[in-house]
């Protein structure tokens, strides 16, 4: 077809560098500072400004070399032949699943493992599970859901209070956690049943706002914005993990070495239990009626009402169930941190949350998992660049998006068929309609 | 009564700049259907522009008069508008015609962006600036409680209303407004029937924009401090009020705005500071409990 036009690529270069001169030149090369005397003053930067926009006209010419060459090989391509690549793909994502279990299981036992990479290894793990445990709402029953973080604050509040306040365990606290979610679910999910998309986009984020805003002015109960502090640790099965080393210990019983790494291994053990408990219910729960509800009611809820199923019950559970995951992982997560406080539950937790379930593909198990290794992952990985990180952050969330809509595993298999089984392009999924 | 009164002026000129954030969401889901999640952080754009060109013209010493803050509005109304464009040009036009999750993502990525950029360009620290339009003048005395107007207030009320009627006269009698409702009805037929459906979009995000710029300037005036996360609460509020209003209406949009503003000042003023954001989310989700598509929306009917 139309290779590389110079003149208009040149064009469109001077075009974006004039755009990206008005851009920065207000806001990178003017930086306003506090003089000592409370008064504002400007420094100029205009070097950096100059590397900006010369940075932005070199990827913008890159850009249009790089197309037009994919435009011309394209063109050359023999297009009557089947993608190869499709065939892999499916292949990689039949094993991918297992290899990664694998990986996770033995992560501990894997010379050169250590207390960092283990505890990146829980970060990544209660991801993992926060976004399965909201892929059921937004991914199954296709409701919108950008509050979710509400039921991870009060899962972790309510095992922070309960053993504060009555001294229960942790694996007492555990379920009662997960019921106390599970019945904010239930009680934030009556009033928004009748709302739908945006709506119910803007109505979960005002309760996930309200929680928090409760949860930091009611500093009787909950200490306000110091949190709370001194959370117990979990034990093993009753044996608390203790640098003493008495026979009452997980290091004596077993008479092993104490040593501080055994709860890490321990806490990633458990994290990855419940994560993998997730997995298994929303993976059988999507064979079962209700799960088929949930399917049917993100494509058609009027469809879905007039075949007689009880859209108001259909809902609630989706809302309860997906709660209910996330009051476990907030009960994990307050007993591996110590200490929280309504800082760990703002409205970003929730946007990343259903970012690695969008980005993940949504309703794809494994989508999910791999997004969260790539975004918690990643996010690690640039640590050294301090405040640059969040900015890297929210541009990969652009960029992967504009690169892969329908997320990294984008096609699914469909959960009940008739005679063959095929994979459904993700052109032809509607989701998150509410 | 004073004190009422007191709180009603306050609460009208919040609701202006509400109102004026609201527009621009409103406006952008009624074309494209889609939650411009960072229209907030354009907002805050507006106000950082603002402030830079006002810092420039003190260290001039041609900081006064309301010609000066003319030119204040309109530099930062250009800048903020290319912003916006940009936003639109990167993020959104690419998903276009994607499914519907997919440029929400896109937003809520841009808005990160452009929160850690600012940061990141003008420092995470609060930006002090000593009142431009400095006084006012009273209204009403009863007993030792004066109520009071300031200068900024009215400039607020009245920048907002006249930048209210030009917009509304664009909306509904040029050509530009007439492809834009076009638009909004039925993007695929307008576009059969030769409207520039980019270019149309592209310009609902440069007015969007330059509205959320005035909000941004007029904040900064009014309040005098900004920082680079103001975005976030103002942009929650301003689609609250949008949403409250009826989406896609743009009376609608104002009428948001100003119940939003005043039931925020009414509430800090007579119950509890710290919970007025909870009394603004939960009227938000009670209105739309028992009326769906908000004050002023139209009921949508859905076709089977």
């Amino acid at each position: 077809m139309r290779g590389l036009d110079p003149q208009a690529a040149l064009k469109d270069m001077l075009l974006a560098g004039l755009v990206a001169l008005g851009l920065f030149a207000p806001l990178v090369g003017l930086r306003t500072d506090v003089a000592p005397t409370g008064a504002l003053f400007i420094r100029t930067r205009w070097t950096d400004v100059a590397i900006i926009v010369g940075l932005v006209m070199a990827g913008r010419l890159a850009m249009h070399i790089f197309l037009a060459r994919r435009e011309a090989r394209a063109a050359m391509a023999d297009l009557s032949k089947p993608g190869r690549f499709a065939t892999q793909a499916a292949w990689l994502a039949r094993i991918l699943g297992p290899v990664l279990l694998g990986v996770a299981l033995l992560l501990p036992a894997i010379p050169g493992v250590g207390r960092y990479e283990l505890d990146l290894g829980i970060l990544v793990l209660t991801y993992i599970m926060l976004g399965w445990g909201l892929n059921i709402v937004v991914g199954l029953a296709g409701l919108l859901d950008l509050g979710y973080v509400a039921f991870y604050a009060v899962g972790a509040y309510s095992y922070a209070l309960l053993a504060q306040y009555f001294g229960f365990s942790f694996w007492l606290c555990l379920p009662l956690a997960g019921i106390l979610s599970a019945f904010w679910g239930i009680l934030l999910g009556f009033p928004v049943l009748r709302l739908r998309g945006d709506y119910l986009a803007i109505v979960t984020l005002a309760f996930g706002e309200i929680i928090r805003i409760v949860l930091l002015n009611w500093v009787s109960l909950t200490g306000g914005s110091n949190g709370i502090s001194g959370i117990p640790r979990p034990s093993f099965f009753g044996l608390p993990f203790s640098m003493e080393g008495g026979p009452g210990t997980f290091a004596g019983f077993f008479g092993i070495e104490p040593s501080p790494v055994h709860r890490v291994i321990f806490l990633y053990y458990l994290i990855l239990a419940l994560a993998m408990l997730t997995n298994w219910v929303s993976v059988r729960l999507r064979r079962q009626p209700l799960g088929r509800a949930w399917e049917a009611m993100r494509e058609d809820e009027i469809a879905c009402r007039s075949l007689g199923i009880n859209i108001r019950n259909t809902k609630l559970s989706a809302f309860m169930i997906g709660a209910m995951f996330g009051g476990f992982a907030g009960a994990f997560f307050a007993t591996r941190q110590g200490f929280i406080s309504p800082e760990s539950f703002t409205f970003i937790e929730s946007a990343i949350i259903l970012a690695i379930v969008v980005l993940g593909g949504l309703g794809s198990q494994i989508g999910v998992a791999i997004a969260a290794i790539v975004m918690i992952g990643g996010f690690e990985l640039f640590r050294d660049l301090e405040e640059w990180r969040m900015l890297v952050f929210g541009a990969a969330m652009v960029l992967i998006m504009v690169w892969r809509p329908r997320g990294l595993v984008g096609s699914r298999q469909p959960t009940v068929v008739l005679r063959e089984r095929r994979r459904i392009g993700s052109e032809h999924v509607a989701e998150g309609r509410g | 009564m004073a004190y009422a009164l007191q709180q009603l002026i306050n609460g009208v000129a919040l609701g202006m700049i509400y109102g004026l954030i609201a527009v621009g969401y409103t406006m952008v889901y009624g074309i494209i259907g889609m939650i411009n999640f960072a229209h907030g952080d354009i907002f805050m754009v507006g106000a950082f522009v603002a402030l830079i060109t006002i810092v420039l013209l003190l260290s001039g010493g041609i900081m006064e008069g309301p010609g000066a803050i003319m030119l204040v509005l309109l530099v930062s109304m250009c800048v903020t508008a290319l912003y916006g464009w940009t936003v639109e040009r990167v993020a959104y036009r690419p998903l276009r015609g994607s499914f519907r999750l997919a440029p929400l993502i896109s937003a809520i990525g841009m808005s990160i962006v452009l929160q850690n950029y600012v940061q990141v360009a003008q420092g995470a620290r609060v930006k002090p600036l000593e009142p431009i339009v400095p006084g006012g003048f009273t209204v009403l005395t009863e007993g030792t409680f004066v109520v009071q107007v300031s200068w900024m207030q009215l400039v607020i009320v009245l920048v907002t209303l006249a930048v209210l009627a030009v917009f509304t006269w664009l909306v509904t009698r040029t050509a530009l407004g007439r492809s834009m409702r076009a638009c909004e009805q039925d993007r695929r037929m307008a576009q059969l029937l030769g409207i520039n459906t980019d270019r149309v979009i592209s310009i609902t995000f440069v007015i969007g924009a330059s509205l959320a710029a005035v909000a941004g300037m007029m904040y900064l005036l009014r309040y005098g401090v900004i920082d680079f996360y103001i975005g976030f609460l103002a942009g929650v509020k301003a689609f609250t009020a949008a949403v409250l209003g009826g989406i896609g209406s743009l009376p609608g949009a104002v009428l948001g705005g100003l119940l939003i503003g005043l039931i925020e000042t009414f509430w800090s003023a007579y119950f509890s500071v710290a919970y007025k954001d909870v009394a603004t989310f939960a009227i938000l989700a009670i209105v739309l409990i028992f009326m769906p598509t908000g004050l002023l929306g139209r009921a949508e009917v859905e076709k089977v």
